[in-house]
């Protein structure tokens, strides 16, 4: 995708004019890609990968693993649905919160009626879509930094959360909603079982890329490197940045179904989301203040992020100290990944006075243009 | 120009960001983590608990006199009826209350640490009720609750501002977290009315009667007995914890891994905040390593979920300790395995009241009064499912309001005042 990006993006401004990006052979390519904050992301996940399988090489096993991905669905779709947030400026820390606000409807409005699945779904897509729409619109309408509005609602609906629950749990809903996120197809090959969650995660990245790639995601991006330009440009920056809120409360939304399932009823679920979804997306090189990153690169963190944890759990480091090494360990990795972005980002930095000659219509413009595509 | 400008902002924010997220992704409630973190400091001297744990982490929490007399007392005599455990004591000090007397209704002042778990919420409905029979028959006239939400100062302001403005004839108190609480409690004990602690303890006698069930190490005795006598040597355990430095929980796990060293057994802990989500997680990666033999929980909030991980990975159910909690209850009996329910009796939300009218008429009440604390087995599980039968999953079996009014409506319909 990054190639294809950088071809279409930056076409517009620099027409005729073979991009560093695109040249040279694939492996080349990738090998370019790698040393950005994006793409070192991987070569993170695939360290810690290692890691885990050295501490326990029963993980690699393709049922284990694909078990893995399963349980860590719910936080790779919450850190895409950050990932759209922050790419286009701003912060959603209430992901948590609808998290639990829609575990808690889940239980309280399906309960062990079957019948009530389907509406308890539309119920839930629905409120999501209002807290999007209202962080959406207070942080572009009203002008409150999105940090505030969403540290609002995410204080408002766990209120309403404990409101409703009393801060205990209550209640599982039927088991075949929670089939969602618990049940399998079994008897596949190589695989063994297949979580319906794995082909919910699939799904929702492949929606996700297409959605990158589409005028939509372009204007996101542009309009987190720069609002002004992007009005300028044409685009409507307020409705651009609601539909990204929208997206983030969706995918919280969607993490909720199938924490609901996973995990159960309890109003301690998806506490820390908002914060993981964050850090995932911090660590897929996504550059706080928007307008860089690439969506699989935040997926990738998350991932990275659930390793992590893995590997501590498989490691048994003391309980009471396992926070603090998470911490450590994540503010590590975050530098690393910044030393990366710098050092891919060294070759072009060079490349602009070695071909001096070339005209460039207007090079403030080009540069953003053409960083873009890079990630 | 605008990068420049840009990336310190940013660096710090992001610097912010990531420090809250060492805390926010592992502490679940940062509210009960404040109570904790001052514990867990002095826990955190010793980074290779394995070795270190009798020196370092048990040290802090166990208490071998305590260990000894609870563990004495599970099997002690206590007085009164058995049909009314909530009345029953260990015969030991009284309190003369001839000075309280009074044939007059008064207003009950109660500071409560939180409704934030299952456990306390269901103690609160049954209080309630108790508390409408009592006005019912005019020893109590009001009852002004506050509740601290799990904050050790909101709880101090609630109960300064009960001794100053709040016109109480006695306090209850049910302390958020035992050194904090202290002071105000002398200082409740001050106002020369009655003062009755409950649950969790404070540092000083000054009350007129404490009222708690056993205890702590006896709930980790009789739990991790049970998982001893059901596992052999080397078999490994699963410790679920809530969270750190919260006295009763850290005294049934100190007694449990002092249990488990001795004979052998091989025991993880890891602290889950109760989110099933997390112990999901735990559970699973430990499968992932090895098999695992058994499940041992200080709170039974979340057992579900443990079980569940088991399922669905395909292994083996373990032996398990849960709690008297019905969702337990009924997934122990669906599974079949072989499980213990340890008790933290829920009916000691009653007691405080049923002290309040014996101290206003002037009846002598213990000092400290130890209330019976017995697990729920196998054999007795039946029993249990049936008299409760129609309760929600979070509600506990042992919370002895059969006899109140609203029974069993108030329950099921889990109508928290």
């Amino acid at each position: 995708m990054s190639a294809t990006t950088s071809v279409t993006s930056s076409g517009s401004t620099t027409t005729g004019r073979t991009l560093p990006l695109t040249e040279g052979s694939v492996f080349q390519r990738i090998l370019r890609g790698a040393v950005t904050p994006g793409g070192a992301v991987f070569i993170l996940a695939a360290i810690l990968f290692v890691a885990v399988l050295t501490a326990n090489p029963s993980f690699g096993e393709p049922p284990q693993l694909i078990r893995f991905i399963g349980r860590t669905a719910p936080i790779v779709i919450a850190a895409m649905g950050q990932y759209y947030v922050i790419v286009s400026g701003e912060f959603d820390l209430s992901m948590g919160a609808v998290i639990a606000t829609q575990v808690v409807i889940a239980g309280n409005f399906i309960g062990e009626d079957e019948s009530r699945v389907l509406p308890a779904l539309v119920l839930m897509f629905v409120i999501g879509a209002v807290v999007g729409l209202i962080n959406g619109l207070a942080t572009t309408l009203l002008r409150v930094p999105s940090f505030i509005v969403t540290l609002g609602t995410m204080l408002a609906l766990g209120g309403l959360v404990r409101y409703m629950t009393g801060g205990a749990a209550t209640g599982n809903p039927v088991d075949s909603f929670r089939e969602i996120g618990r049940g399998t197809i079994d008897d596949v090959p190589v695989l063994e079982v297949l979580p319906y969650s794995v082909i919910i995660l699939v799904v929702v990245m492949a929606a996700g890329v297409w959605l990158m790639r589409s005028p939509f995601g372009r204007t996101i991006i542009a309009t987190g490197d720069n609002p002004d330009a992007a009005a300028l440009a044409g685009a409507h920056v307020w409705w651009v940045k609601t539909r990204a809120f929208i997206l983030s409360s969706l995918s919280a939304t969607i993490a909720g179904i199938l924490l609901v399932g996973y995990a159960g009823v309890h109003p301690s679920v998806g506490a820390g989301y908002e914060f993981q979804a964050i850090t995932a997306v911090v660590l897929g090189g996504v550059v706080l203040g928007g307008g860089r990153g690439w969506l699989l690169s935040a997926a990738a963190g998350a991932f990275a992020l659930e390793l992590l944890f893995s590997f501590l759990n498989f490691q048994e480091i003391e309980s009471t100290w396992r926070p603090t090494v998470q911490g450590v360990i994540i503010i590590l990795a975050v530098a690393a990944a910044g030393r990366a972005w710098s050092l891919g980002r060294r070759p072009s930095r060079t490349s602009p006075p070695a071909a001096p000659a070339e005209p460039a219509p207007s090079p403030t413009s080009a540069r953003p243009g053409t960083e873009t595509g890079e990630n | 120009m605008r990068r420049k400008i840009h990336r310190a902002p940013i660096a710090v924010a992001s610097a912010l960001l990531l420090g809250v997220v060492a805390t926010a992704c592992s502490t679940e409630d940062p509210s009960d983590g404040d109570t904790g973190s001052d514990t867990s400091s002095e826990t955190s001297e010793s980074p290779e608990a394995s070795e270190s744990s009798e020196e370092g982490g048990e040290q802090e929490w166990f208490d071998q006199a305590v260990y000894d007399e609870q563990y004495e007392q599970r099997s002690a005599t206590f007085e009164g009826d058995p049909e009314t455990p909530w009345l029953q004591y260990i015969d030991g000090e009284m309190t003369d209350t001839a000075d309280y007397k009074t044939n007059k209704a008064g207003k009950a002042c109660f500071a409560n640490a939180s409704i934030g778990n299952p456990w306390r919420q269901t103690g609160w409905i049954t209080m309630n009720q108790q508390l409408k029979e009592l006005q019912d028959k005019g020893v109590i006239s009001e009852m002004e609750t506050r509740d601290a939400q799990d904050d050790d100062n909101t709880q101090i302001a609630d109960i300064d501002y009960f001794i100053s403005e709040g016109n109480c004839d006695a306090f209850i108190i049910s302390p958020n977290s035992t050194a904090a609480m202290t002071d105000a409690v002398e200082r409740a004990c001050e106002t020369g009315k009655p003062v009755i602690v409950f649950d969790r303890g404070v540092n000083t006698d000054c009350a007129t009667t404490f009222i708690h069930p056993i205890g702590g190490f006896a709930w980790g005795i009789d739990t991790a007995e049970f998982l001893v006598d059901n596992l052999e040597e080397g078999d490994k355990v699963v410790a679920l914890r809530i969270l750190p430095g919260v006295d009763v929980l850290e005294q049934r796990w100190a007694a449990a891994e002092k249990i488990f060293e001795e004979n052998g057994i091989e025991a993880v802990d890891f602290f889950t905040g109760a989110d099933p989500t997390e112990i999901k997680t735990f559970i699973t990666d430990e499968l992932n390593k090895g098999e695992v033999q058994g499940v041992w929980m200080d709170a039974g909030d979340g057992a579900v979920a443990a079980i569940e991980a088991f399922e669905d990975f395909g292994a083996d159910l373990p032996v398990m300790t849960g709690e008297d909690e019905m969702s337990f209850l009924r997934k122990w009996e669906e599974t079949g395995l072989t499980g213990l329910a340890p008790v933290y009796s829920n009916f000691q939300w009653r007691t405080p009241l049923l002290a309040l009218e014996k101290i206003w008429a002037g009846e002598e009440v213990p000092k400290e009064w130890v209330l019976p604390q017995v697990p729920i087995t196998e054999e007795e599980r039946g029993d249990f499912l049936a008299a409760n039968e129609g309760m929600p999953d979070g509600h506990y079996a042992k919370f002895g309001g059969e006899d109140l009014v609203g029974y069993p409506e108030v329950w099921q319909e889990r109508q928290i005042p």
